[in-house]
């Protein structure tokens, strides 16, 4: 009879339902992070015994050099992807807006380099900036242009990253404006043109504003996922030529499974969770001024 | 009415010029995964070789067992996408219309980790693994991804969604919170849960740092660990790599260009809702 009261019972459900998914999240997700902010107090190799050194770790962080490289290339990159990327994606949604045919087909190209993993994509673009026999630096040539070394170039390795970047994202950072200016009604443009607005007016005084969640949420969304770059880097340059490309993520991974510095390999994830609350914290903060309607 | 059609072919222009920027990494790939060694290092390059060498496809597979990775990534990406729809969708009914004590306080508790890193939990689930002794398994790569705060996040929004009628005319007869969940949500959640499930493969077959991280041996690689391993050794032999490039790639390009509208609709439904 117990189970006739239990089987309507919303708490006893409750508890069933949440169960795996609970123990899941305990083990693999809170855990973790609780137990990575106590290690970047610690010094460790996974051999010997757990040192603690209180501040240790953030205070060499702070007089490393390496550290404050990786952490600069990480605003290069940011700044290098970002920007460039809204923009081109911006671009290409309004034309993807107009009436036009073939929408289905230009949007699946587009889309190829989003779906296709950043390792296949780094292989590819490795071969593209082959100095001597790529095809980026041949089609350089046909302008008159010498292409420069690229990825062996400390100068040109991280542009070369940054570029292969947004030609991978450009298509997902599109279809998210794609989906913005679908939400603008036609009847604002409609008033539009009759007040005798010409194409830039429009796009200046109806498309930016309305679109601003939109391009507010796109923003903080790519800079997040810029200060987590690796996979790009760690493929085609290794970080290098002498660390011009290593950038956070790359760091942390070698101090934790090259150096094997555990402790130290946490404190840098600590200052990239921190980044990023500082980025989420604006994001909390500051939708209102910016979106602007 | 002139106008328009400016603004129409200018559109044409730039999506055009855009989209052969997208395709032609894509064509070189193909055309130099076709190319004998030595025409690849000639100079003009040109696109087409005297003759197609097919046997660069052929010379992986000699040395990098392509087969076992992918049924490794099928295997591992099947799993994961199935226990995350399930343990997402359980826990995302809970916290949208189940009433228990401390419900807000351990759904603002998932949020907040929303905002942590992955990076963040790669050291200690690296610690908690090697404990358990599962490194270079398989384990590895499932267990840490059957939960994500993400997932349960996105389940519950949906759930919010359905109207709350539904479920109170279940209740009225005699229908259990778990018959509404499994008879009444569940059915109705289908976009969401594709969507979810869509998201969660691409995440998991395309993940390159966790296998990086857990496995070693070739035989236990993922298709990206697979072929940035042979990138290692094949550094040169842009034919062989192309090849292996492109054997990586088929699969999920076939498979979003037949299933576009769906691959289309789950990753923008997740990027806005996200």
């Amino acid at each position: 009879m117990r189970w006739e009261r239990l089987k309507y019972s919303d708490k006893f459900w409750a508890a069933i339902l949440l169960a795996p998914n609970f123990i899941g999240f305990l083990v693999f997700i809170l855990f973790p992070m609780i137990a990575s902010f106590f290690l970047s107090f610690t010094e460790w190799d996974l051999l010997t015994d757990i040192k603690w050194i209180g501040f240790g770790n953030y205070q060499e962080l702070a007089s490393d050099e390496t550290f404050w490289k990786v952490l600069w290339n990480t605003l290069y990159y940011t700044l290098g992807t970002v920007p460039p990327g809204i923009i081109l994606s911006l671009i290409l949604a309004v034309a993807l807006n107009q009436p036009i045919r073939g929408v289905k087909t230009y949007r699946a190209l587009y889309f190829l380099p989003v779906i296709s993993s950043s390792v296949a994509v780094a292989v590819v673009w490795q071969w593209l900036y082959n100095p001597e026999f790529g095809l980026l630096n041949y089609i350089l040539s046909l302008f008159g242009i010498e292409g420069p070394l690229w990825l062996t170039s400390t100068t040109w390795a991280m542009p070369a990253v940054i570029i292969t970047s947004i030609w991978k994202n450009l298509g997902f950072n599109m279809l998210l404006f794609l989906a913005g200016l679908q939400g603008i009604p036609d009847t604002y443009y409609e008033a539009a043109e009759i007040d005798g607005a010409n194409g830039f007016a429009k796009f200046r005084y109806i498309t930016l504003p309305l679109l601003s969640p939109t391009t507010f949420f796109v923003v903080v969304m790519s800079i997040i996922s810029s200060f987590q770059a690796f996979d790009l880097v760690h493929v085609m340059t290794q970080g290098g030529p002498a660390r011009s490309t290593s950038v956070l993520v790359h760091y942390l991974y070698q101090n934790a499974f090259q150096y094997f510095r555990m402790g130290y390999a946490s404190a840098i994830a600590y200052v990239l969770f921190f980044l990023v609350f500082i980025v989420t914290m604006i994001q909390l903060k500051r939708h209102d001024t910016w979106v602007v309607y | 009415m002139k106008r328009v059609r400016i603004e129409t072919i200018l559109a044409y222009l730039i999506l055009t010029l855009g989209a052969a920027t997208m395709v032609l990494p894509f064509l070189w790939m193909v055309s130099t995964s076709l190319k004998s060694l030595s025409e690849v290092f000639v100079f003009p390059p040109t696109f087409f070789g005297e003759r197609i060498v097919w046997q660069n496809y052929l010379r992986i597979s000699e040395r990098y067992p392509f087969g076992q990775f992918f049924l490794n990534s099928i295997k591992i990406s099947a799993v994961v996408v199935f226990f995350q729809v399930f343990t997402s969708s359980m826990a995302g009914f809970a916290f949208a219309r189940l009433k228990f004590p401390g419900r807000e306080s351990l759904f603002a508790l998932y949020l907040a980790t929303l905002m942590v890193p992955f990076h963040v939990t790669l050291v200690p689930t690296f610690v908690l693994m090697r404990f358990f002794g599962w490194i270079d398994t398989h384990y590895s790569l499932i267990l840490p991804s059957l939960v994500t705060a993400f997932g349960t996040f996105l389940m519950r929004q949906f759930f919010l969604t359905i109207p709350v009628e539904l479920e109170e005319a279940a209740r009225i007869d005699g229908c259990t919170p778990f018959g509404i969940y499994a008879r009444i949500f569940l059915p109705l959640s289908k976009p969401a849960l594709a969507t979810l499930a869509i998201f969660t493969f691409m995440g998991t077959w395309n993940d390159y740092i966790r296998p990086l991280v857990f496995i070693n041996s070739i035989s236990k690689m993922t298709v990206p660990l697979g072929l940035a391993s042979m990138q290692g050794s094949y550094s040169t032999d842009w034919p062989v790599l192309m090849a292996g490039t492109v054997i990586s790639l088929a699969p999920v390009l076939i498979a979003f260009l037949l299933a576009q509208e769906f691959f289309v609709q789950g990753i923008t439904l997740t990027g806005l809702k996200g």
